[in-house]
C-alpha cells in the first residue's frame, strides 16, 4: 500500500507563528485518519498544509506524490478541503454554487444534483442562496461541493459540527464511501464518537507536533514522485 | 476558455442576485458626476468643454469600488481558496474576473455617458471612435484592477490601500481616454485614434502582467 | 554584492554576526561622503558663478541667476531616483525568480531612498521652477509629471510593505509592485508626452544654459556625491532590513522552540480537553 501522506519534521507558520513546530506523519493511501488535539493544536494549519494551500517553511513533505515544496500546484486539483469557511459564494443559490465548482471539475450536472441527495439537501433549497440556510445546512452543501470533486484526498475541518444526527450520519457515510473507493481521508473533529465511529486511525496532535509514533502503516516513500 | 467564461459568468451571476453594483455602485457614479458639476459652478460651456475628463474621473472613481467588490466577493468566503483547488489556472482565473468586471465596468460607462449627455449636455460625434477607445480604457481598468484587487485582497486594510495602489496606475488611463474622449466628442483638436493606441497598449500590458503575477499572489496568505 | 553585509559572500552570515549596521567600509564611505559634501558646497555656493550674461539690450544681464545653484542638487537627486527604483524594481524582478530574503531586503532598501530622493527631486524642481518659469508646477513638461506619478506609485509600494504580513507573502507582493512600478513608468511617460507634446526642461538645463567649465564640474561632482550618498544610505538601509528579518527569524526561532516545549507537556498543555486523553489508538 502506497502513502498517500508522508511528513517529516513539517513547520508551518501562520502569521510569523509556528503552528506547526515540526509535525511526522504517515497516512497510508484508503486510511481514515482522525486528527485530535485541543484548540490552537495546530489541526487547521495542518490539513491547510496536506491541501497546498499553506506552505511548508520548514522540514519535508510529500502528499499523493507531490512534493510540498515544489509541486502544490500539481497536487491541488486532486485535494479536497471542507474548512470552517466554506468556500462557496454565498451570494448563489445551493445549485448555482455546485454547478460552478462541479462544471470546474468536469462533472456533470447530473453528479451535482447525486452529491446533493446523499448530503440529504431537500431539493427545495436548491434555489435559495446560501446566506439563507442555516449553519448545518450550509456545510452540508460545502461537503457536496467537496464530493463533487471527487478527490483523491478529503480533508475535513470539523465536519461534523453544527449538523444534526442525520449530517453526521450522512458525512460519515460520504466519508466511508470515499475511503471505500480509493480515496484517503484525514479529519479534524471534537465530535468524539461520530468521528470515532468512522476512523481507522487516531493520532493526536498538541502544540504544533505529533508526540509519540506516527504509527506508520506502510514504510515511508522517500521518493514517491512518480506514484 | 470554457473556465474563463465559466469564472466570468459566476461573477456576473453574484452581481445580479446581490445587485451591489446596481443599487450601490452606479448611484455613487452618477453622484460623482453630480458633485463635478457643482464644483464647476454650472457653467454649460465649460462642463461641456470638460465633459470627456469628468467623465472619465468618474469612471476610475467608480472602477475602485467595482473593483473591491470583485475581490470581496472570492474572499468572504474563502471561496478564492476553492479556485485554487480546482485545476484551473490562475491566469484563467484572472482572465475571468476582468472579463466580468470589464463587462459590469462597460454598463457603467453606458449609464455615465447617458448622464453626460444630459447633464453636461455632451454631443458624441464619432460614436465609433468613442465605444473603441472605451472599451480599450475598460479592459485595461478591469486588468490592472483585477491584479491590485487580488494584490491586496488578504490585508486587513483593503479597503483604504487599494486606491493608494490603483490610482497611479489609472493615470495614463485617464490622459489617454480623455483625449480620445476630447476627439470622440468634439472638444479637442487631437488624433484620437492615437490615444486609442496608447490605450490598447496600456490594455495589453496589464492583462499581460496581470495573467502572469495573478497566480502567485492567489498563493500568498497573510 | 556582499560588501552589502560587510562580510563574505556566505549569503547566510552566523546569526548576531551582524548587530548594528555600520561597519569599517560604511565608515570610509561615509566619511568620503561628508568630504565631497563640503566640497560640493563649496563648488556650489562659491567658487560656481551664477547663471547671467548680457542681456539683448546694453547693460542688462538675463539668466538663473543664483537660483541655478539649486541645480547641483536637483539634478543629481533626479538621476539617482530613477537609479534607485530602477534598481528596486530590478531587485523585485530577481526576488521573484530567486525567492531570496537578500533581494527582497535590497528591493526594499531602494525603494526608500528611492522616494526620498524622488521628494527631493520635485521639491527642488518646483522651487527652481517658481523664479525661472514663474509656476511651482508645469503640467506640461513630460519629467515633471512622470516623476510625480512615480513618487506616487512607489509611495505605494512603501505604503504595502508597511503593512503586516507574514514575510514570503510580503515580499511576493512587493517584487510584483515594485516590478508593476517598472511597467507603469514607460506608459506614463509616453502619454503625458503625447499629452502636452511639449516640455520646458530640457533645453533649460543642459542645452541653452551655457554650461561654464566650473559649473558642469560642479554638477559633475554633485552627481558623484549624490551617487556615494546614495550607496552609504542604500547599505545602512539594506542591513537594517537584513536585521529586521533576522530577528523575525530569531524571534521564530524562539517561538517554535516555546511551541515545542508546550507539545512536550501535553497533559498540563490540555490533552484533556477533548474529554478523552487516551492518545493515540491503533487502527
Amino acid at each position: 500500500m502506497e502513502s498517500a501522506v508522508w511528513l517529516r519534521d513539517a513547520v508551518c507558520c501562520r502569521g510569523g507563528f509556528p503552528a506547526l513546530a515540526g509535525v511526522d506523519l504517515d497516512v497510508a493511501t484508503g486510511e481514515i485518519l482522525l486528527l485530535r488535539g485541543p484548540n490552537g493544536a495546530g489541526k487547521t494549519t495542518l490539513l491547510r498544509l496536506l491541501a497546498g494551500l499553506a506552505s511548508l517553511d520548514d522540514g519535508r513533505g510529500t502528499v499523493l506524490g507531490c512534493d510540498l515544496r515544489s509541486d502544490r500546484r500539481a497536487l491541488r486539483p486532486q485535494v479536497g478541503l471542507l474548512g470552517h469557511d466554506l468556500m462557496l459564494y454565498e451570494d448563489l443559490s445551493v445549485v448555482e454554487n455546485l454547478r460552478f465548482f462541479a462544471a470546474l471539475a468536469g462533472a456533470s450536472e447530473a453528479e451535482s444534483q447525486a452529491a446533493l441527495d446523499r448530503l440529504e439537501v431537500a431539493p427545495r433549497l436548491g434555489d435559495v442562496s446560501l446566506r439563507r440556510l442555516s449553519a448545518g445546512q450550509r456545510k452540508r452543501v460545502a461537503a457536496a461541493a467537496l464530493a463533487v470533486r471527487r478527490p483523491r484526498l478529503w480533508l475535513l475541518d470539523e465536519p461534523h459540527a453544527g449538523l444534526d444526527e442525520s449530517g453526521r450520519g450522512a458525512v460519515n457515510r460520504l466519508v466511508r464511501d470515499a475511503a471505500g473507493s480509493g480515496a484517503t481521508v484525514v479529519l479534524a473533529s471534537h465530535e468524539a464518537p461520530a468521528a470515532a465511529e468512522v476512523a481507522t486511525r487516531t493520532v493526536e496532535l498538541v502544540g504544533g507536533i505529533i508526540p509519540g509514533p506516527t504509527g506508520a502503516a506502510a514504510p515511508p516513500p522517500v521518493e514517491v514522485r512518480d506514484a | 476558455m470554457r473556465e474563463v467564461l465559466l469564472v466570468a459568468a459566476k461573477d456576473l451571476r453574484i452581481e445580479l442576485r446581490s445587485r451591489v453594483l446596481l443599487y450601490q455602485v452606479a448611484p455613487f457614479a452618477v453622484a460623482t458626476l453630480v458633485l463635478l458639476g457643482f464644483a464647476l459652478d454650472a457653467d454649460r460651456s465649460a462642463l461641456r468643454n470638460f465633459s470627456p475628463g469628468l467623465f472619465w474621473v468618474a469612471v476610475l472613481l467608480t472602477a475602485l469600488l467595482a473593483a473591491q467588490r470583485s475581490v470581496a466577493v472570492e474572499h468572504a468566503g474563502r471561496a478564492a481558496d476553492a479556485l485554487l483547488l480546482s485545476a484551473t489556472s490562475p491566469a484563467r482565473i484572472f482572465a475571468g474576473k476582468a472579463l466580468a468586471l470589464a463587462a459590469q465596468l462597460a454598463a457603467l460607462e453606458a449609464l455615465l455617458g447617458v448622464a453626460i449627455v444630459v447633464l453636461y449636455d455632451a454631443r458624441v460625434e464619432h460614436f465609433g471612435l468613442a465605444v473603441a477607445s472605451a472599451a480599450a480604457a475598460t479592459v485595461g481598468i478591469a486588468a490592472a484592477g483585477t491584479l491590485y484587487g487580488v494584490l491586496a485582497a488578504p490585508l486587513g486594510v483593503r479597503e483604504t490601500l487599494l486606491p493608494v495602489l490603483l490610482l497611479p496606475v489609472f493615470a495614463p488611463v485617464l490622459i489617454g481616454a480623455t483625449r480620445a474622449f476630447g476627439d470622440a466628442l468634439g472638444t479637442a483638436a487631437v488624433n484620437g485614434w492615437a490615444w486609442f493606441g496608447l490605450l490598447g497598449l496600456f490594455a495589453l500590458v496589464y492583462a499581460v502582467f496581470g495573467a502572469l503575477a495573478y497566480g502567485p499572489l492567489l498563493e500568498a496568505e497573510t | 554584492m556582499s560588501f552589502l553585509l560587510g562580510r563574505s559572500p556566505d549569503r547566510s552570515p552566523p546569526r548576531a554576526a551582524l548587530t548594528h549596521t555600520g561597519s569599517r567600509t560604511t565608515r570610509i564611505l561615509g566619511a568620503g561622503v561628508l568630504v565631497g559634501v563640503v566640497g560640493l558646497g563649496l563648488c556650489a555656493f562659491i567658487f560656481s558663478p551664477p547663471d547671467s550674461r548680457p542681456g539683448p539690450e546694453a547693460g542688462t544681464r538675463i539668466g538663473q541667476f543664483d537660483v541655478v545653484r539649486l541645480m547641483y542638487v536637483h539634478v543629481p537627486a533626479a538621476i539617482w531616483t530613477y537609479v534607485a527604483l530602477g534598481t528596486c524594481a530590478a531587485a523585485s524582478a530577481v526576488y521573484l525568480w530567486r525567492r531570496s530574503t537578500w533581494w527582497d531586503s535590497l528591493a526594499h532598501a531602494c525603494a526608500e531612498i528611492g522616494v526620498v530622493l524622488c521628494a527631493v527631486t520635485l521639491l527642488t524642481g518646483m522651487i527652481w521652477g517658481r523664479p525661472v518659469w514663474g509656476t511651482w508646477w508645469e503640467w506640461g513638461d513630460v519629467r515633471l509629471v512622470t516623476t510625480l506619478v512615480l513618487f506616487l506609485a512607489y509611495a505605494g509600494y512603501l505604503a504595502l510593505r508597511s503593512v503586516p504580513a507574514a514575510p514570503e507573502a510580503r515580499a511576493r507582493r512587493a517584487a510584483i509592485l515594485g516590478l508593476g512600478g517598472a511597467v507603469l513608468i514607460p506608459i506614463v511617460n509616453r502619454s503625458v508626452e503625447w499629452w502636452e507634446n511639449r516640455t520646458l526642461h530640457q533645453q533649460s538645463t543642459l542645452e541653452e544654459l551655457r554650461i561654464e567649465d566650473l559649473t558642469l564640474f560642479t554638477l559633475v561632482l554633485g552627481i558623484f556625491v549624490m551617487g556615494l550618498l546614495v550607496l552609504w544610505l542604500v547599505v545602512h538601509r539594506f542591513r537594517l532590513a537584513w536585521l529586521e528579518a533576522e530577528a523575525e527569524s530569531a524571534g521564530l526561532q524562539a517561538a517554535l522552540a516555546e511551541r515545542r516545549a508546550e507539545a512536550a507537556e501535553p497533559v498540563a498543555a490540555g490533552a484533556g480537553e477533548d474529554g478523552a486523553g487516551e492518545g493515540s489508538a491503533g487502527p
